[in-house]
């Protein structure tokens, strides 16, 4: 009687002990291991709930398989392992302020930070000042702040690619060539719908600016974040009538965008969505209005790319896949997640050579990024010709690409519809730089001299 | 007025009262920049004490005065853009004089939507507040101006120094901060013993009792609105340029007002040192959360299910504070002191 009045409470214990035990042996095996090169950290300012989880959850599984895939194929970059940690900032700027604070140093044993990608305008802004006095990279792939194209007056970020200006400015263009050229944009009607944040504010001037040297008449109207109630701006453009209307949403409002336009008649193959309305996230929730839906991509979703193919192989496959959700490998954001990857790996990989094959410094990637130049051949070994495009960067030029194609919904996928269409770079480049410069005057920053600057 | 007189007799101070606050001054003073690394100065102490001071502002109020409010950060937001335009476009002030100015500038509009006050009480004065949350957002998103003609809407702070201190570093800030807090919460504590501060506490506990004695109920009102705005618009310029390093308009939306008001009814309505609870719990807490969970991500639970527990875990905690004692941690603290000594 006794035994069995004792016996429950033990087997408890155990229970409990042996989950414990399980737990920290979990714990234990999921630590980094081997150190014999070192290793090479990055924070993660990853974003998986909230109103902006699809593409925070997407594009850090998109990373952080392609960190991975470097680690577990190639034993790291010329043996230095990746490392990383995350930090949830739910989009929110104070959290991701937080998030960078905690994570900027913790690399473990010491690992020295590679750059940081928060992947958030705001959060971008908020810790522009603090990247530079902490001497860390930070990277706004497609999106960020415009004028941080300018090398010069900021040395550590780095708007990859495609920066807001050569967004909207590609996007003209290709109107442009819808229209039989750019001269017949001449009293066409162009509406752009943004999202109100900093992100969708960014292009105002830059709209302004290009319909005033084409002559297109162009109506701006701001969506309040985060953008699910877009009854009265629809109604607004329905009175406009626009020819073309431009969609530069995030999250939740492209969907609803889509469907309030099909709601007021308006022909959803005449909208053309901006680098961040142009994933399977923002049509699929809208059904068959979104069939015809335009936007721009720089990197064309598909597993087809050699370096997909080895993410599937050499992690998926194996059960270390990111994605919660295994349907969603190769879409949009995953993919821009494995562009942002490629992109990380290849400055430390250039960087490397400069300073050897061990773990560098955050000033030291930074060198990697400014002297980032991939070719088709590059591209090409690495798998992923057509994923990313042809980059190169400089002192001045921290954007390098500013090339765009254009690809259409058809209920099912994303179909690829026109060849790169390039933005108009030199018309930009003063707008910039003027930028810049006030900025730099405003902050008593002295521009560094790139013809010596090497 | 003989009424009120006696009403604000001065409490005799007990040695005890001087020297708590003159120890933790030193250690904050101090202590705490020889030992804190940059995490703890960059992302928790400052918004903890800025928070701190906001919910001293929201306290004079809502606290003292019994009017409720939900602008503050609206409030926040008008001192932390009268700074940043006085900054950039009066380059010779000073930086006190400008967080001084601003905070006057948060003040008068404090008073302008405190006017409802008059006429409503109770959730019909939310609206009012709720009205200048929206519109203040709105006019800062509309009007250029006010933001210099920035073409996103974000302003990066302009460099900060008092003479020749320049407020660069972690430390420098975070000792600007506690300076800035260590004043306000001086001139609260003070002004809350004041003739002024009773007449807001007889204002909030019987509104019809403190006109027959004679207080004058509406400047009452209105100055708690004012000084309340005061503190607000300084937590702001702060909260703003010390501690994010950028403003946009909705960086002071709902959500931040709804924290303050938080703070204050965790911390205790009406309570000085409540403000520090209440900030340490909003603040604090949820970072405790985030960094023991951060010890869950090796054990095999998904991140976003660790963030979306984190938030179950402290609605409840808030819950069970509120239910054990709905007077706020301050009078839960007061009562633990009370039954020490008969305990000893």
């Amino acid at each position: 009687m006794r035994n069995n009045d004792v016996r429950p409470v033990r087997t408890q214990w155990g229970k409990w002990s042996s989950a414990f035990v399980a737990a920290l042996a979990l714990a234990v095996s999921a630590l980094p291991q081997a150190h014999a090169a070192g290793e090479e950290y990055f924070p993660l300012q990853s974003y998986r709930v909230g109103p902006y989880a699809a593409g925070g959850s997407g594009f850090f599984g998109g990373f952080i398989d392609y960190l991975q895939l470097i680690n577990a194929r190639d034993g790291g970059v010329n043996g230095v392992k990746l490392v990383w940690k995350e930090c949830e900032t739910e989009y929110v700027v104070e959290k991701g302020v937080e998030c960078y604070e905690r994570l900027k140093t913790g690399g473990p044993d010491g690992a020295p930070t590679a750059a940081t990608n928060p992947l958030s305008v705001g959060i971008a802004y908020a810790t522009l000042d603090r990247s530079t006095a902490d001497k860390i990279p930070l990277i706004t792939i497609n999106h960020g702040r415009t004028d941080s194209t300018d090398g010069a007056v900021f040395p550590y970020v780095f708007p990859l690619q495609l920066n807001p200006y050569s967004e909207v400015s590609a996007i003209v263009n290709y109107i442009g060539q819808r229209s039989g050229g750019l001269a017949a944009l001449k009293g066409k009607k162009i509406v752009v719908l943004y999202h109100g944040s900093p992100y969708g504010r960014e292009t105002i001037p830059v709209v302004d600016l290009l319909a005033k040297k084409y002559g297109f008449d162009v109506t701006q109207i701001e969506v309040p974040h985060p953008g699910n109630e877009q009854g009265s701006q629809w109604l607004k453009i329905h009175q406009i009538n626009p020819d073309w209307v431009i969609l530069r949403g995030w999250g939740v409002m492209n969907p609803v965008a889509i469907k309030t336009a099909q709601k007021v008649g308006y022909p959803v193959d005449h909208i053309i969505g901006n680098i961040w309305s142009n994933s399977e996230e923002d049509v699929r929730p809208a059904g068959d209005a979104a069939k015809g839906f335009i936007s721009i991509t720089t990197h064309p979703s598909g597993a087809d790319y050699p370096v997909l193919q080895a993410i599937n192989q050499y992690v998926v496959k194996p059960g270390n896949g990111n994605l919660k959700d295994p349907a969603r490998f190769g879409t949009v954001y995953y993919n821009l997640g494995v562009v942002n990857g490629i992109l990380n790996v290849e400055a430390v990989r250039v960087a490397q050579r400069k300073f050897g094959n061990k773990p560098l410094t955050g000033e030291q990637v930074r060198w990697g990024f400014e002297h980032l130049d991939l070719d088709d051949a590059r591209l090409k070994q690495l798998g992923a010709l057509g994923l990313v495009q042809p980059l190169k960067l400089t002192c001045a030029d921290h954007e390098g690409g500013g090339a765009v194609r254009f690809q259409q919904w058809d209920g099912q996928k994303w179909n690829v519809i026109s060849n790169w269409v390039q933005a108009d770079r030199a018309l930009l480049r003063p707008i910039i730089e003027k930028s810049a410069l006030s900025y730099a005057k405003e902050k008593g920053i002295t521009p560094r001299d790139c013809s010596k600057d090497l | 007025m003989e009424l009120t007189r006696t009403l604000a007799e001065p409490r005799r101070l007990n040695p005890r009262q001087i020297a708590v606050p003159l120890a933790s001054a030193l250690v904050a003073f101090a202590g705490v920049p020889l030992v804190a690394n940059d995490y703890w100065l960059n992302a928790i102490l400052v918004p903890f004490l800025v928070l701190a001071v906001a919910g001293l502002g929201l306290n004079f109020v809502t606290g003292y005065a019994g009017q409720l409010s939900l602008g503050s950060a609206a409030f926040m937001s008008i001192g932390a853009y009268a700074t940043y335009n006085l900054l950039v476009r009066v380059p010779a002030l000073p930086l006190p004089l400008d967080l001084l100015l601003g905070g006057l500038a948060s003040a008068a509009a404090g008073v302008l939507f405190g006017l409802p006050s008059l006429r409503i009480k109770g959730f019909y004065l939310i609206v009012s507040t709720l009205a200048a949350q929206f519109f203040v957002v709105w006019l800062f998103t509309r009007v250029a101006w006010f933001s210099n003609y920035d073409t996103s809407g974000v302003l990066s702070a302009p460099q900060l120094a008092i003479g020749h201190w320049r407020i660069d570093t972690p430390v420098s800030r975070y000792l600007f901060v506690l300076g800035v807090a260590t004043l306000l919460f001086a001139f609260g504590a003070s002004l809350v013993r004041s003739e002024l501060g009773r007449r807001w506490m007889a204002v909030r506990d019987m509104e019809a009792a403190a006109r027959v004695i004679g207080i004058p109920v509406g400047r009452s009102k209105l100055l708690a609105f004012a000084l309340s705005s005061f503190v607000l618009g300084i937590a702001g310029a702060l909260w703003a340029f010390a501690y994010l390093g950028t403003i946009e308009p909705d960086g002071f939306n709902l959500n931040l007002s709804f924290q303050v008001l938080f703070i204050i009814i965790i911390g205790g309505m009406g309570s000085i040192p409540g403000n520090f609870l209440g900030a340490a719990f909003i603040v604090l807490l949820p970072i405790l959360l985030s960094n023991a969970a951060g010890a869950l991500a090796h054990a095999g639970i998904g991140a976003d299910q660790v963030q979306n527990l984190q938030k179950i875990v402290f609605g409840t905690l808030i819950i069970v504070f509120l239910i054990k004692e709905p007077e706020g941690l301050a009078r839960l603290v007061q009562i633990v002191r009370q039954r020490r000594p008969k305990a000893s």
